[in-house]
């Protein structure tokens, strides 16, 4: 049985707490709610109340037919996140933290986004649960998604441009991380992704891991069986994470992560950190961080700004180390070949982010049988890239 | 519990009647080649150690002035490896402490960098993100050596937290004076008296303020009530702005009164 080692937060060697002691008092007080909550039939019901009515759950497994038949290969199925309110499944996680927020008496949240999307998420659930929103996002990634900035506004949540580093999501973080700091007593902070000390990136995996369950039970309704492969993209691993974590003891269910290749991992401009096999410490966790020789972290490069982040999330490189999940990448020019196949086979134009999965899957499924399985997990919807991809295409569809 | 001279050095000075004073300063903010400048000139200004702080690209427990100290410092190229060869090259009887974030300690790898210490003379060592659970990492490599691992603790730490925290100490305790990250305060919260009261009362080893403590009148007010105070963003801006007699008379305050 392959099963994640999870004393004190480690998955296998990766993992652990390393911040600064101010926060160490917040994250057991954070692990004892969330444990006492999962225990807690009541909050598990209105959690599943607002998953269902509020973001719209559960939410298709789709038959992408025409992509199936372009690829000649496995049957590919489209798991639908980018149906959910606010358009990724970043509501799933933002909606069970800001929950649990409440039930810890923290009114105030503070949250980091990089593409926005996880930023719109908390912003939104804030809204939904009368909670007060800081959100703090690189100067770069605010140039980036602009409409999104002006969402949270909408939402009516805070957002604080930072300017640090190169002005995206690693920055944001850090800032988001000095805020909680100063603020632990009467704020929590709701991280985006499977990242950052115990208990974050098992909290993450948790209120995500609903994207596998429906899977599973979909796919057995429709298939009479599970899937033969499974992929999903990679900024810090949390669709990945909430969509492998149901499967990884099923050993005949193949599991694909996509990273962001960048303008390809060998110029060194990616976000590839398991490709590029450097481990050490970022925000908290011993993970494959992008670093240099001095241990100095790099800055991550890609066209998704949700894939910006030069670290994968601890239990991923566990996972990679085991060989229970391959880990894979894919260019913003695939990316942007997965953006325009999508949107013209099936009539869904995909987040960037997603475009990385959907491009290898593509590939892979070509690979496989005609009577073989594939599942995609379609993070989020491209609304919020249209201008970066008009961009990069030049302005015109190839 | 083991002696380090880092601890001998402060008991004496308290042994005195006298608070400790101890002074962070950015590593190669100004270049690496005043380094050696810096340090003689806070000894000669009767600081009781020093505490170097080695750039990094992401301080996450930094405030706005040590944040810039750092970036100057790594436009300059600086390195915690070129730090620690710097060191090496010119040794100070003051004890010097290494303040720095663990990846970089990582990367050097954890026992070359504890060797390379031992040869600079270093004497202590505060890694910020490195908490009491995870200390293991570096305290292995540590054993049977005169460098101590000084550990923080906070405001928020629990009464439990605080009372293993300070009964494993080594060196000193440092007590984290906010609930923030570095930087100049112009007011504490009201809880911090009896922490540090409480805190002194568990720690076998002295106990010292810092995080926030800027000015001549903190500098007099804390060492009346720690062992000692660590002072960083005053020391950084002062060298910054080359206003050399303000770092002259923040270590007077701290010499001024007579802890216990
Ligand atoms: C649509 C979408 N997919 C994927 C990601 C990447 O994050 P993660 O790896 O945590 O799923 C993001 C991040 O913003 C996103 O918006």
């Amino acid at each position: 049985m392959i099963q994640t080692v999870e004393g004190k937060g480690r998955y296998g060697r990766f993992g652990g707490q390393y911040v600064p002691e101010t926060l160490m008092g917040a994250l057991s007080e954070l692990e004892e709610a969330h444990n006492s909550a999962r225990a807690d039939s009541e909050f598990i019901e209105q959690l599943n109340g607002y998953l269902k009515d509020f973001v719209g759950r559960e939410n298709p497994l789709y038959f992408a037919e025409r992509l199936t038949e372009a690829a000649g290969g496995a049957k590919i199925y489209l798991k639908r996140e980018d149906l959910n309110h606010t358009g990724a499944h970043k509501i799933n996680n933002a909606l069970g933290q800001a929950l649990l927020a409440k039930r810890m008496g923290k009114r105030k949240i503070v949250a980091e986004t990089g593409a926005g999307q996880h930023g719109v998420a908390t912003a939104t659930a804030c809204a939904l649960l009368g909670l007060e929103c800081v959100v703090f996002m690189g100067k770069e990634d605010i140039r980036r998604q602009e409409l999104n900035v002006f969402r949270m506004e909408l939402l009516g949540a805070r957002v604080e441009s930072v300017d640090k580093g190169a002005g995206t999501l690693k920055d944001a973080v850090n800032e988001a991380l000095r805020y909680w700091v100063a603020h632990v007593e009467d704020t929590h902070y709701i991280l985006g992704s499977a990242l950052g000390p115990h208990p974050f990136p098992k909290i993450v995996r948790d209120f995500q891991q609903v994207i596998g369950h429906e899977t599973k039970r979909q796919i057995v309704e429709k298939e009479g069986r599970l899937p033969d492969a499974v992929v999903a993209c990679i900024g810090g691993g949390s669709n990945a994470i909430g969509m492998f974590h149901p499967f990884v003891e099923d050993e005949n269910v193949a599991l694909y992560g996509v990273e962001a290749a960048g303008g390809g991992v060998s110029t060194g401009k990616h976000a590839a950190a398991i490709a590029e096999a450097k481990e050490g410490v970022l925000h908290g966790a011993y993970m494959y961080v992008l670093q240099d020789e001095d241990g100095f972290i790099q800055e991550a490069h890609s066209i998704s700004a949700g894939l910006d982040y030069p670290a994968v999330g601890p239990e991923h490189c566990h996972l990679h180390d085991i060989g229970r999940v391959h880990y894979t990448s894919a260019t913003d020019a695939e990316a942007l070949e997965g953006v325009q196949l999508l949107a013209q086979k099936e009539g869904i134009i995909p987040a960037l982010e997603s475009a990385h999965a959907i491009h290898f899957a593509f590939d892979l499924a070509q690979e496989m049988q005609a009577d073989e399985i594939l599942v995609v997990c379609l993070s989020g919807r491209g609304d919020k890239d249209v201008q970066t991809v008009r961009d990069a295409l030049g302005g015109g569809v190839q | 519990m083991r002696d380090f001279s880092l601890t001998a050095s402060i008991l004496k000075r308290n042994e005195e009647g006298q608070s400790v004073f101890i002074p962070y300063m950015m590593a190669g903010d100004g270049g690496l080649d005043v380094l050696h400048e810096r340090i003689s000139f806070l000894e000669e200004a009767g600081a009781d150690a020093i505490e170097i702080g080695i750039p990094f690209s992401d301080p996450v427990a930094d405030g706005e002035v040590i944040q810039e100290a750092g970036s100057r410092a790594l436009k300059n190229g600086v390195t915690l490896r070129k730090v620690m060869s710097e060191l090496q090259a010119q040794l100070h009887s003051i004890p010097l402490m290494i303040m720095t974030y663990l990846n970089p300690v990582l990367a050097y790898g954890v026992v070359e960098f504890v060797e390379d210490c031992e040869l600079a003379g270093v004497k202590g060592l505060i890694i910020p993100d490195l908490p009491h659970e995870e200390r293991t990492l570096l305290s292995n490599a540590l054993i049977g050596k005169d460098i101590a691992l000084v550990p923080l603790v906070s405001l928020t730490s629990s009464p439990e937290r605080i009372e293993k925290i300070a009964r494993n100490a080594e060196g000193f305790v440092y007590a984290v004076t906010v609930n923030g990250i570095t930087g100049v305060r112009s007011s504490f919260g009201s809880d911090l008296m009896d922490h540090l009261t409480d805190l002194k009362r568990v720690a076998k080893v002295p106990v010292l303020a810092g995080f926030g403590i800027s000015t001549q009148e903190q500098v007099r007010h804390f060492s009346s009530i720690a062992d000692g105070v660590i002072v960083g963003s005053a020391i950084v801006t002062a060298f910054h702005e080359e206003n050399l007699e303000k770092i002259q008379s923040l270590i007077k305050a701290g010499r001024t009164t007579v802890s216990q």
